[in-house]
């Protein structure tokens, strides 16, 4: 840690220097690990099953870290996260059946309406306490469904069918192993996409205010606007997953929608770990792929889920991989390894404001 | 018109009823419990539990068997919620907001799918139908059921808002409301008058259940997740941790879902309750009776 630090307070334990385990952990060339694992995945194992399971794990992938932004960065509880995916997704299945348009030019109309919708909901609630936010969000989960459930352009119940699937360059990419490495890729560049932004100018602000948010306000940061970015951030990520989850089923109804995903989402950000980009992929995988090893237990996995949930919030509540600002700023640097990772350039800044 | 009054203030009594649990927690440690909507549908499965497990009750007797049920209920659904508050949120009373939030989400998502393993996913019937003719009032069209459980709800209401204002125990629950730290320095057992409160919170919910199941005759491990919702909303329309107003909230939300319903069509009345809870945060988030209270940092 920096010596500009700690001028004005009692000196700081240093801990030991990282170990070798926990600095494989903070390697910077563990996402293209993970980027090769996903990439060799077919080879080692291209049944239509396992496809389909891994297609699957990445668009949750894709949906964790863009609620990674709004609750892992900015601290701000989404319960209705997988409303955002239902927008993405009905809103390109509408444009692209309406307009017999290939699936990638909906884009576009995708991200507008996500905006539109991030505007509506945040707009009037960021403005009061967290806790209403997290309330709204879950009755906008709802409102959403619903209104899917019982208007005519969505299909209502039974949803829309035969949504053209992905064409790339005049190549088609509706086969389960090419689809699978176009989401691979995709969801690459936007898992790269939302670390980059949390360690941007302002991730720093939205870890600010996560941390505190009267302090962040004293500081200069404009909160309402600050967190109003982090909630539209997390709903064009949402959006785009929902984009690909329509390509990838060619058809959405909305029994797909329900709360249940939204808490299987949030659960995937809090178990990796909030505001870890690596945790939460992990935790993502983790998520999508227990339930498919779990089937017999039928309802009972939820309720192991449901407890694991609060044991983890009441045991180690910054998750089994959390990022190391939350760490230290948690145990006030006496954590073992008080040495921030590089680029995380957040725990000075906080310790100089405590 | 008078009927979708009556019918707005009947389910608006249930609404009441749920949204003063709401409302009492939130007064006393500002935290959004989000499993109390989950606490009615445990009640009603606890209802439906012990009227299934007596076996076939005579017509005559079902009020007297729906009562003792009722009480019954509100004791069981009253200590799980003072298990859930001991074992979920206790430990996190100086964690950070967020932390506690996705707590109550876990514990809700614990009560759901545990009772969905227990009891199976499929929606139950409940065994007591309350059963009763109808009269016509001012045009409405009342059932006694409607008026029996109308006075079950009221009583309660009633009874409830004398015991907070009356009783040293409700006084303490406002001392705590008020300032935490300073009801601990005058000698107020803080932790017990939580649990305490939990415990009332969750009866009334626990009893909002078991009316619930008596009267619509169905029950299912997800009916509390839009009642909680809506029952939210009640709670912030009167002004959240307001008594009077969560009575006052349930009752009126209760009325605009009536008209709101009649107005756009049933299938839009959810919507329309989340749009009136988006407008009301909107333009007056302080509710009806709360007062605009300034964050303490």
């Amino acid at each position: 840690m920096s010596e500009n630090v700690d001028t004005s307070r009692a000196p700081r334990r240093i801990g030991k220097p990282a170990s070798r385990f926990s600095r494989l952990f903070e390697s910077k060339q563990l996402g293209w690990g993970a980027f090769v694992v996903a990439i060799v995945f077919p080879f080692i194992l291209a049944t239509p099953y396992a496809m389909n399971i891994g297609t699957t794990a990445v668009i949750f992938i894709l949906l964790a870290s863009g609620l990674n932004i709004v609750v892992g960065y900015c601290g701000l509880l989404d319960l209705g996260y997988i409303a955002f995916m239902a927008v993405g997704a009905y809103t390109s299945g509408i444009v692209s059946k309406a307009w017999d348009l290939p699936i990638l030019f909906t884009i576009p109309a995708v991200l507008v309406m996500c905006i539109l919708a991030g505007l509506i909901i945040g707009g009037p609630t960021l403005r009061l306490r967290s806790d209403y936010l997290a309330i709204v969000t879950l009755g906008f989960g709802e409102i959403i469904r619903l209104t899917a459930n019982n208007l005519s352009i969505t299909g209502g119940p039974s949803g829309i069918y035969g949504i053209p699937g992905i064409e790339l360059f005049g190549l088609k990419l509706s086969d389960s192993v090419p689809f699978y490495y176009f989401c691979v890729v995709v969801v690459s560049l936007l898992v790269l996409g939302s670390a980059r932004l949390g360690k941007s100018r302002l991730g720093r602000a939205w870890r600010f205010v996560r941390e505190d948010e009267d302090a962040a306000e004293a500081m200069g940061i404009h909160t309402y606007k600050v967190k109003l970015a982090a909630y539209i951030f997390g709903a064009m990520w949402g959006g785009l997953g929902g984009m690909l989850f329509a390509a990838h089923l060619s058809a959405i109804s909305p029994q797909s929608f329900v709360f249940l995903q939204s808490a299987l989402v949030l659960m995937a950000v809090v178990l990796g770990g909030m505001g870890n980009t690596r945790g939460v992929v992990v935790g993502a995988v983790a998520i999508s792929l227990l339930p498919e090893f779990l089937r017999d237990m039928g309802n009972l996995r939820y309720v192991i889920f449901g407890v694991v949930l609060v044991a983890v919030m009441v045991l180690r509540p910054q998750g089994f991989w959390p990022s190391r600002a939350f760490e230290v700023e948690r145990t006030d640097g006496e954590s073992e390894n008080a040495d921030p990772g590089p680029g995380d350039s957040v725990s000075p800044a906080k310790g100089g404001t405590l | 018109m008078t009927q979708l009054i009556w019918n707005g203030l009947f389910v608006g009594s249930f609404y009441a009823l749920i949204a003063l649990g709401y409302s009492m927690v939130y007064g006393i440690i500002k935290l959004l419990n989000f499993a109390h909507g989950d606490i009615y549908m445990v009640g009603a499965f606890i209802g439906f539990a012990v009227l299934s497990s007596v076996g076939v009750i005579p017509a005559s007797m079902s009020i007297t068997a729906l009562l003792i049920v009722l009480l019954l209920t509100m004791i069981i659904t009253g200590g799980i919620g003072v298990g859930i508050e001991y074992l979920a949120y206790r430990p996190l009373r100086n964690s950070p907001r967020l932390a506690v939030l996705i707590t109550a989400v876990g514990a809700s998502f614990t009560l759901e799918y545990g009772v969905s393993a227990i009891a199976g996913p499929n929606p139950k019937v409940f065994p007591v139908r309350l059963e009763g003719e109808s009269f016509d009032f001012l045009g409405a069209r009342i059932s006694a059921p409607q008026i029996v459980l109308m006075v079950i709800a009221v009583v309660l209401m009633l009874s409830l808002n004398s015991y907070i204002q009356r009783t040293s125990m409700g006084r303490a629950m406002r001392a705590i409301a008020l300032d935490p730290k300073g009801a601990l320095l005058m000698g107020v057992n803080v932790n017990k008058i939580i649990t305490w409160t939990f415990f009332i919170g969750s009866a009334l919910a626990g009893a909002a259940g078991v009316m619930a199941g008596a009267y619509y005759g169905k029950i299912d491990f997800l009916m509390g997740f839009i009642i909680g919702l809506k029952a939210f909303t009640a709670a912030v329309i009167g002004g959240i941790g307001n008594i009077k107003g969560a009575m006052l909230g349930g009752l009126l939300l209760g009325l605009l879902e009536a008209f709101g319903s009649q107005w756009l069509g049933g299938q839009w009345r959810d919507v329309f309750t989340f749009g009136v809870l988006i407008a009301f945060l909107t333009l007056k988030p302080t509710g009806l009776l709360g007062e605009r209270v300034t964050e303490r940092v």
